[in-house]
């Protein structure tokens, strides 16, 4: 009876609101206000057939505006420093700036992308814009948490919204089969990383990620257990996000039936988010047990390596082969998580950010070339491209050899950085199975650029030139400047991932 | 050593004014290559015009640069050096010695002429755009002093070379093009993971993140810097890239299909500078960074070339496509300029850069004269052709001549290299030698053989009533086999300027390892190739 009486007492002391730093989540609240409004928009103003053109505009502000409260926070960061903010939940520090911009570029692409994308296929709902833009307020709290609690609200936030967009094309019976994959699997990797939480909890007593490098660094863990297996599910989870090997199953199914641009934004910042939160939790947090916890990310990057790259040799339908590609760069993004350093850090970030450009592009054609309906994505349909549309052929063959990792074009700086942090630690196996699997991975890409330039016609012969909308153009053109301009004159990139390091870099 | 390095080499930029030609070489193709892009597709004489102009700029430039250089100054000379990505170190330093400086101006000799037998080629603007660029990238290739700059380069030939393949090859040109790429990618695949590592050893060692190629020779290749595996290893890995692009014996098989398939311009660009790359690449960063390793490895390359050179010779006397057979006799060659080089001896180093040059001209003439067989004929099958001296003569007679020239027949600049490498192999291993000058007879058995099957005997069918060569084949074909002619004479303007060089080169690999090239030699052997 005491006891309950106790109990029922203890909440009748006033709750502590901690003071909150309205900078520090400017950004994420421009946008997710955006979505509201979106959503408000469409319940309040519901027979216009504007309502869809307004909430584009409403999508495109919502995300300057949080673009400029991310510059205003680099601002902040870079004059007074990394802190943390809201009772240590948020880390405000160069990484989550770096990672918060690249998150906002791959979305304001990829919204781009979805806007003729919906419209040419009659789906024209601002529930999808909504949907994208919540999802991306996911990834930018991801992009600071420093709490694991704050980490898993950031996944369910950025995972829901992502779960309806594969299934938003609802007539096409692979989108909705997409959709329901990824929620059974996405889920299931949830919980898994919520048991991750708990178990590390139980180790170490706190969920904040600088709590918990203060606790390990101040005690010694005498039967670590508990420990290595929150590890463990923590990688699962994560794994399960970056689309790493083993834990790929369902990447090529969900990248192939989602609607296009879906898939483009999940390449793009999806991956960002996911990795963003693989290096604040592992290189962030528990660098003094990377001998525990590196040999396994050192298997995921050698598995996702060859399996992204040799999966993907021995496909026929475009669009599954740049989801196996989306594996294997997975891998060399791992490289750089697994190295542990501040190099590889940035390098990891740099590679992340270029991929997101690389992926877009590559998308964002494909999405042309399958015409209404979405579904022309064999390799045949690109025969003879170069000869109908040269420009097209000629975005997605600059897309594909910067994936490749070819020179002048930032996936080669991307590859570089990578390969100067692996070799710099010692990794020369990691280095050449790397080196070896984008040499196969290039044989990929140039099966597809083959197709486009080797000469022959079409053997479909309602081919003709396919429809590119204005918004798509920009796209293509923003995405081919970048990614030349960043394999040529990388310095302000590269500086800007260098800088993003983050609030605790541990050991070294 | 940074120190020492840079200002040797600002000693040697002061001489030459501000004016910054290296760069020059490369943008200058590189701006045509733009120029001609925006230039309306439906015009295309516009940007083959434009084609020409650029390709005879970058010709002037490298003429400037032949008569510039200073033939008596050691190390490198007109150097540039400026920051590029200044978070890896990054940096863009171009130089040029007399090692590289024949390979410019082969590159910027070879293209207006490839560029002016491809006037009848199909999408002439994307064509001229694509060999502008290929030659931007090769004249950087040759320039870059710095390692990841001329990874980058040398990466990027593959970007242009693929598409002039695929674009505009013949028959089985897909097949050809990604099996270049590919090929030429796995073994950069080890060339860039061997950068990347001896620029972290010294890194580790205490100084600054750099890649320049001077700073990092002279300390890998100083004793007890770098153990004598990590040495080998990296070597090898050098190797394997430049041996792929040579191409040596067990990596030759892309060589082939991709001059076989290739547009005639494309055969002369890639016999003529492309292959010329991994030479020249060992030589600039293989032998001089890992000298010890060179020295103790030397035979593997050694077998490797004498194999080249008598396989390339039987397997191109089997041919019946005279396109292949050119194809193979490259291999035999590339052979030679292997030998020599890794002979370490002065004159077999000058004979392997005197046979890369020579190799250009004839090789480009040859492809030149079977491009133009092939236009009238339609087919390169020997067994095709027939009595061509009769209905072609000068054309003909023009193929005998390059034949011989490609023979190493006295006179023609294939004898001097060839003779300066086998008599700077034979001094210091003496039995590749005597193995490798079979390969001699065999280049003349296989040519000749050829020849008299093609172009003896009495025309018959389609072979008669051919056109002869018209004046604008005869531009592209003449240049060609008159400099033969003129080095062969005179290979002294050559040698005097790539002396400096080599002898450096071999004097630096004896002060770094416990090899020396046996003294009796010099005197008599170089006299006999420069009289």
């Amino acid at each position: 009876m005491n006891a309950f009486l106790a109990l029922s007492s203890a909440p009748t002391r006033p709750l502590a609101v901690p003071p909150v730093d309205w900078v520090s989540i400017a950004p994420e609240l421009c946008l997710f206000g955006a979505a509201l409004a979106i959503v408000m928009l469409r319940a309040l103003v519901r027979r216009s057939p504007r309502v869809f053109d307004f909430s584009v505009v409403i999508g495109v502000v919502g995300i300057v505006a949080s673009g400029v409260c991310t510059a205003v926070v680099w601002h902040v960061v870079h004059d007074n420093g990394p802190y943390q903010a809201i009772k240590g939940m948020v880390a405000v520090d160069g990484f989550s700036v770096f990672v918060r911009t690249v998150v906002l570029i791959a979305t304001f692409l990829a919204l781009l992308l979805s806007v003729g994308y919906l419209k040419r296929e009659a789906l024209d709902g601002p529930e999808y814009l909504a949907l994208m833009l919540l999802s991306a307020t996911g990834m930018m709290v991801m992009a600071s948490a420093n709490d694991l609690i704050v980490v898993f609200l950031a996944l369910e936030i950025l995972s829901i919204a992502l779960y309806v967009l594969a299934a938003f094309d609802r007539r096409r019976l692979e989108s909705q089969e997409a959709g329901l994959k990824y929620f059974v699997l996405g889920a299931f990797s949830s919980a898994i990383f919520l048991y991750g939480i708990a178990l590390t909890y139980g180790a170490t007593g706190t969920t904040s990620l600088t709590g918990i490098a203060q606790f390990l660094a101040a005690n010694h863990v005498g039967h670590p257990g508990v420990l290595v297996a929150g590890f463990a599910f923590l990688l699962v989870g994560l794994g399960f996000k970056v689309a790493a090997a083993p834990f790929h199953m369902w990447t090529p199914d969900v990248y192939q039936g989602a609607p296009t641009p879906v898939t483009a934004f999940m390449a793009s910042a999806t991956k960002v988010a996911a990795f963003a939160a693989f290096l604040r939790i592992f290189v962030g947090t528990f660098p003094l047990y990377g001998v525990d916890w590196r040999p396994a990310v050192w298997g995921l990057a050698i598995a996702s390596l060859v399996v992204g790259t040799v999966a993907a040799l021995v496909q026929t339908n475009v669009k599954r082969m740049l989801a196996y590609s989306s594996i294997s760069h997975a891998g060399f993004v791992l490289i750089g998580v697994q190295v542990a350093t501040r190099s590889g850090t940035s390098a990891a970030l740099f590679y992340l950010f270029v991929y997101a450009f690389m992926a877009i592009g590559a998308f964002a054609v494909i999405g042309a070339v399958a015409r209404k309906g979405d579904a022309r994505h064999d390799l045949e349909e690109y025969r003879g491209l170069a000869g109908r549309q040269p420009l097209l052929a000629g975005v997605l063959t600059v897309c594909l050899l910067a994936q490749a990792g070819v020179p002048l074009t930032g996936g080669f700086v991307a590859k570089l950085g990578i390969f100067k942090a692996a070799v710099d630690v010692g990794q020369y196996p990691l280095a050449l199975v790397a080196m070896l699997a984008s040499v196969v991975g290039a044989f990929v890409y140039l099966r597809i650029v083959v197709t486009m330039y080797g000469g022959g016609e079409s053997a479909n012969p309602a081919d003709g030139v396919v429809p590119v909308d204005l918004a798509t153009r920009a796209v293509l053109a923003v995405v081919v400047s970048a990614i030349i301009l960043v394999g040529i004159l990388p310095g302000v990139v590269l500086d800007f991932a260098r800088d993003a390091t983050l609030l605790l870099v541990g050991a070294r | 050593m940074l120190a020492a390095a840079t200002s040797a080499s600002a000693v040697a930029s002061a001489t030459h004014g501000s004016f910054p030609v290296l760069t020059a070489l490369i943008v200058t193709p590189l701006f045509g290559a733009v120029l001609a892009l925006i230039m309306p597709t439906r015009r295309p004489e516009y940007a083959r015009i434009v084609g020409y102009l650029a390709t005879a700029a970058t010709l002037g430039l490298a003429l400037y640069l032949l008569v510039q250089f200073s033939g008596s100054t050691h190390g490198y000379q007109f150097v540039e050096n400026h920051s590029w990505i200044g978070e890896f170190g990054v940096r863009y330093v171009l130089g040029v010695d007399g090692i590289s400086l024949f390979m410019v101006a082969l590159t910027a000799l070879l293209f207006p002429i490839g560029l002016l037998a491809s006037a009848d080629i199909a999408r002439p603007k994307a064509f001229t755009v694509w060999m502008l660029v290929l030659e931007s990238a090769l004249v950087a290739v040759f320039l870059s002093l710095d390692l990841v700059l001329f990874f980058v380069a040398f990466e990027f030939v593959l970007v242009p070379m693929y598409f002039l393949i695929a674009g505009w090859g013949y028959a089985n040109k897909v097949y050809a093009a990604t099996k270049f790429f590919l090929y030429t990618m796995a073994g950069s695949a080890f060339l860039f993971i061997g950068l990347l590592t001896v620029a972290v050893l010294y890194h580790r060692a205490g100084h600054p993140f750099t890649f320049d190629v001077r700073t990092l020779t002279a300390w890998t290749s100083a004793k007890g810097n770098i153990s004598k595996d990590v040495g080998r290893a990296l070597f090898l890995a050098f190797c394997v890239a430049f041996a792929v692009k040579v191409p040596l014996f067990p990596f030759h098989t892309w060589l082939p299909d991709a001059h076989t398939e290739a547009p005639t311009a494309g055969s002369v660009v890639l016999a003529g500078v492309l292959l010329k790359m991994g030479t020249y690449g060992f030589l600039r960063f293989a032998i001089p960074m890992f000298p010890q390793a060179a020295v103790d490895l030397a035979p593997i390359l050694l077998i490797s070339a004498v194999i080249g050179i008598i396989y390339g010779a039987i397997v191109a006397a089997m041919q019946p496509d005279l396109k292949r057979l050119v194809a193979y006799s490259s291999i035999a060659h590339l052979g030679f300029v292997v030998l020599g080089t890794f002979a370490l001896t002065t004159q077999g180093i000058e004979g392997g850069l005197f046979t890369m040059v020579s190799h250009g001209l004839t090789t480009g003439a040859l492809f030149l004269l079977i491009g133009m067989l092939s236009d009238r004929r339609h087919t390169r099958q020997i067994a095709d052709f027939g009595g061509l001296w009769k209905s072609v003569p000068i054309l003909a007679g023009l193929f005998i001549a390059a034949t011989f020239a490609s023979i190493g027949l006295p006179g023609f600049s294939g004898f001097v290299g060839e003779f300066l490498a086998l008599v700077g192999t034979f001094i210091t291993h003496r039995w590749y030698a005597v193995v490798a000058t079979t390969g001699v007879i065999f280049a003349a058995v296989y040519l000749l053989w050829a020849v008299q099957r093609a172009f003896t005997g009495e025309p018959e069918g389609e072979n008669v009533g051919l056109r002869d060569i018209s004046f604008r084949e005869l531009a592209t074909v003449v240049p060609l086999l008159g400099l033969s002619l003129f080095l062969g004479f005179y290979p002294k303007p050559v040698l005097d300027r790539v002396k400096p060089a080599v002898d450096d080169l071999v004097a630096h690999v004896q002060q770094t390892t416990n090899y020396h090239a046996p003294s009796v030699s010099t005197n008599g052997a170089s006299t006999n190739g420069a009289p």
